[in-house]
């Protein structure tokens, strides 16, 4: 099995989204059957609806998934993605997570600051020179869009609040 | 002909100087979102969408509907000069665009796909002009089982359309009503699917999967192959485009034909996407010369351009008479009817016509104002795309999180959305479709209402259903499209075991 080293197998992310998917048809049959699935006084209870969803969802996964284990050669071996790709995409993924995580205590103006000049100095070979004007810029921009052009408040954190918002 | 009438009293609507100046912002925001990779026309008006809350709603929907044709001439720009689609119903424009931009014939390749698009789009609104209101007062008669019956039909034939495994289509589909589902019951009032949490009671709003499944997620499938860009430059000058346009009417018979497939397939809930694609196959069947397809032949670009605009302005027809969407930007768009307080479906044509007209009149303005603006700007549009990736990327990532916010002024609702991105990102990866799943979520609860209507008036039988030859025939309709892949799986069985294709179905 050498191909591992490259990469995620697109049939391991097939079963596994097959998986998860069979798991929240089951998870709404689950729910939908303690509220109650069948027919009340007055018509289709809540549940009702919900419940032949779920039924539906973990049929089709499960099929879906006996389709994916016969599957044999190379549609079998091809890469969902390698690992040099992932690394690439996780460049973007994990500021990311950063980024929407900063916005609870710092507010959403500074974290995009932050974020702009972190993917300009880190994945674009800017100097901080230029990549922190260009993040204080968006934020300014941001700002004074919706703020005060548009009227729209957007999360705020205490630096805003000190300079009087 | 009393459309004709209806029709000036909405150009008189759409001519307005304010409904004007919108028009052209929506055109130039478009392109620029057409342009843009993990900006596109449906998670692009979802983002802007909670800033038309103040506007008329007709201002509101010119300019959301200016900005959809806007990314429809858009996604032309980068498929031709860059080989890469800005939108996905360009991906067929980039085999025979991308070859002339390398001949240096990039000037006339983006003419002959503007001016295609204009035809397709135009020929898709003069359809929609007379067929609409003929549509909307046969729905007018339509109760609670034919609407229903409707929306089963649209979601039958995207598996019956489906050009991968319908097993996922339906499997996106459920998880998507699913997820229309989660919150309160807005008939019984009782909590479904929450599971104890208290953010969930408000449920997913499908303006936050939008933006995840179709931002967030193309941001990361896009870095996946590095972080340059490298393209043709391009340069259009009048020359060109009437050496062009002097071309163009030889390629009549084409174009009539691609428009009619683009219009088919958009009020159908296929798409503008396998529009353009069925479009340049059958261009390709039928022509003289199929070996020149891919080499840089124009019929290859106004083949699925054509087709592509048709589709993207057609999916509005269903959408404005029926209240069934006939694409993820035309589900964005109802959802903006509903927030606006219009109620999508027939009676539009009866209670808004000064909407409705004004709407139509404004796709006739619309995609002229398109046509000069694309015509006169693209290398500015194309100069985007050399703005450092990393730029680009950071401020979608920003105007994605803040079009999450705004949609209900909740921060969670950003942490969704990264959530959805990553759940888009595998789905497109592994050919899940998006448009099933998003389209199940902001139809999710009307169809259900109309399920359970349905059936509260039977008293619990689904002979409802069938109780009349209007609605046993929408029915029937579905179940042969529910059919239709189920067939061919059958047929396959009978051939020898071991092809490759065996597996698959």
């Amino acid at each position: 099995m050498h191909s591992d080293a490259n990469g995620l197998r697109r049939g391991a992310v097939e079963i596994g989204t097959s998986v998860v998917l069979a798991l929240v048809g089951l998870a709404a049959i689950w729910d939908s059957l303690r509220i109650g699935a069948g027919w009340g006084v007055d018509g289709p209870q809540s549940g009702y609806f919900p419940f032949w969803l779920g039924l539906i969802l973990v049929g089709a996964s499960l099929a879906n998934l006996v389709a994916v284990l016969r599957q044999k050669g190379a549609a079998a071996a091809e890469m969902f993605v390698t690992w040099p790709q992932l690394k690439l995409v996780m460049s973007v993924f994990i500021p990311a997570v950063i980024y929407v995580a900063a916005i609870y205590p710092i507010g959403i103006y500074l974290a995009s600051a932050g974020l702009v000049a972190y993917f300009m100095t880190r994945l674009g070979e800017f100097s901080w020179r230029s990549a922190l004007p260009a993040g204080a810029a968006t934020a300014v921009v941001a700002f004074v869009t919706f703020e005060i052009w548009f009227l729209v408040g957007l999360p705020k954190g205490p630096v805003e609040e000190f300079l009087g918002y | 002909m009393e459309e004709l009438g209806l029709l000036m009293q909405g150009f008189g609507v759409a001519l307005q100087p304010e409904n004007m100046a919108l028009m052209l912002i929506g055109v130039i925001l478009g392109v620029l979102i057409g342009v843009l990779p993990g900006l596109g026309g449906a998670n692009g008006i979802a983002i802007l969408l909670p800033l038309t809350f103040s506007m008329s709603p007709v201002s509101a929907v010119i300019m959301l509907s200016c900005i959809y044709w806007g990314a429809l001439f858009g996604g032309a720009i980068t498929s031709i000069l860059f080989n890469i689609p800005g939108e996905p119903w360009s991906v067929a424009t980039t085999f025979d665009g991308y070859p002339m931009a390398q001949q240096g014939r990039a000037g006339e390749a983006l003419t002959a796909a503007f001016t295609s698009s204009f035809v397709g789009a135009f020929v898709a609104v003069v359809m929609i002009t007379f067929v609409a209101p003929i549509v909307a007062g046969f729905a007018l008669r339509f109760g609670p089982p034919e609407f229903f019956a409707v929306m089963f039909l649209s979601f039958a034939c995207f598996i019956g359309m489906a050009k991968g495994s319908p097993l996922k289509t339906l499997a996106a589909m459920m998880l998507g009503f699913l997820l229309a589902a989660v919150g309160m019951d807005t008939v019984t009032g009782s909590l479904r699917l929450t599971f104890g949490s208290e953010e969930m009671i408000r449920g997913f709003d499908f303006l936050v999967a939008v933006i995840g499944l179709f931002g967030i997620s193309e941001i990361l499938c896009s870095i996946e192959d590095g972080l340059k860009f490298k393209g043709q430059r391009a340069k259009i000058d009048l020359k060109v485009v009437m050496k062009t346009w002097k071309e163009m009417p030889r390629h009549w018979a084409l174009a009539l034909r691609s428009s009619a497939i683009g219009c088919w397939m958009g009020i159908t809930p296929a798409g503008a996407t396998p529009a353009s694609f069925m479009s340049y196959g059958v261009a390709r069947r039928t022509s003289k010369d199929p070996e020149g397809f891919g080499k840089g032949k124009v019929e290859g670009v106004i083949a699925p351009e054509t087709a592509a605009h048709a589709a993207g302005t057609s999916a509005l027809l269903p959408m404005l008479t029926l209240g069934v969407p006939g694409s993820p930007t035309a589900a964005v768009l109802l959802g903006g009817l509903i927030m606006w307080g219009l109620q999508p479906g027939p009676m539009l044509f009866v209670e808004q016509k000064d909407f409705v007209w004004g709407l139509i009149a404004s796709m006739y303005l619309g995609n002229i104002a398109g046509l000069l603006v694309v015509l006169v700007a693209v290398p500015w549009f194309a100069a985007i795309l050399r703005v450092p990736f990393p730029i680009i990327a950071s401020l979608i990532l920003v105007v994605c999180a803040i079009g999450a916010y705004t949609v209900s002024n909740a921060e969670f609702d950003i942490v969704l959305m990264l959530i959805f991105g990553v759940i888009g990102y595998v789905m497109k990866k592994l050919d899940y479709p998006l448009a099933p799943l998003v389209l199940a979520l902001v139809l999710g609860d009307r169809t259900e209402e109309a399920f359970r209507q349905s059936l509260l008036i039977s008293e619990g039988s689904l002979g409802i259903f069938f109780s009349n030859w209007l609605v046993s025939g929408i029915m029937l309709g579905g179940i042969v499209m529910l059919a239709w892949p189920l067939i061919g799986w059958l047929r396959g069985l009978g051939r020898p075991p071991g092809g490759p294709r065996a597996a698959e179905a």
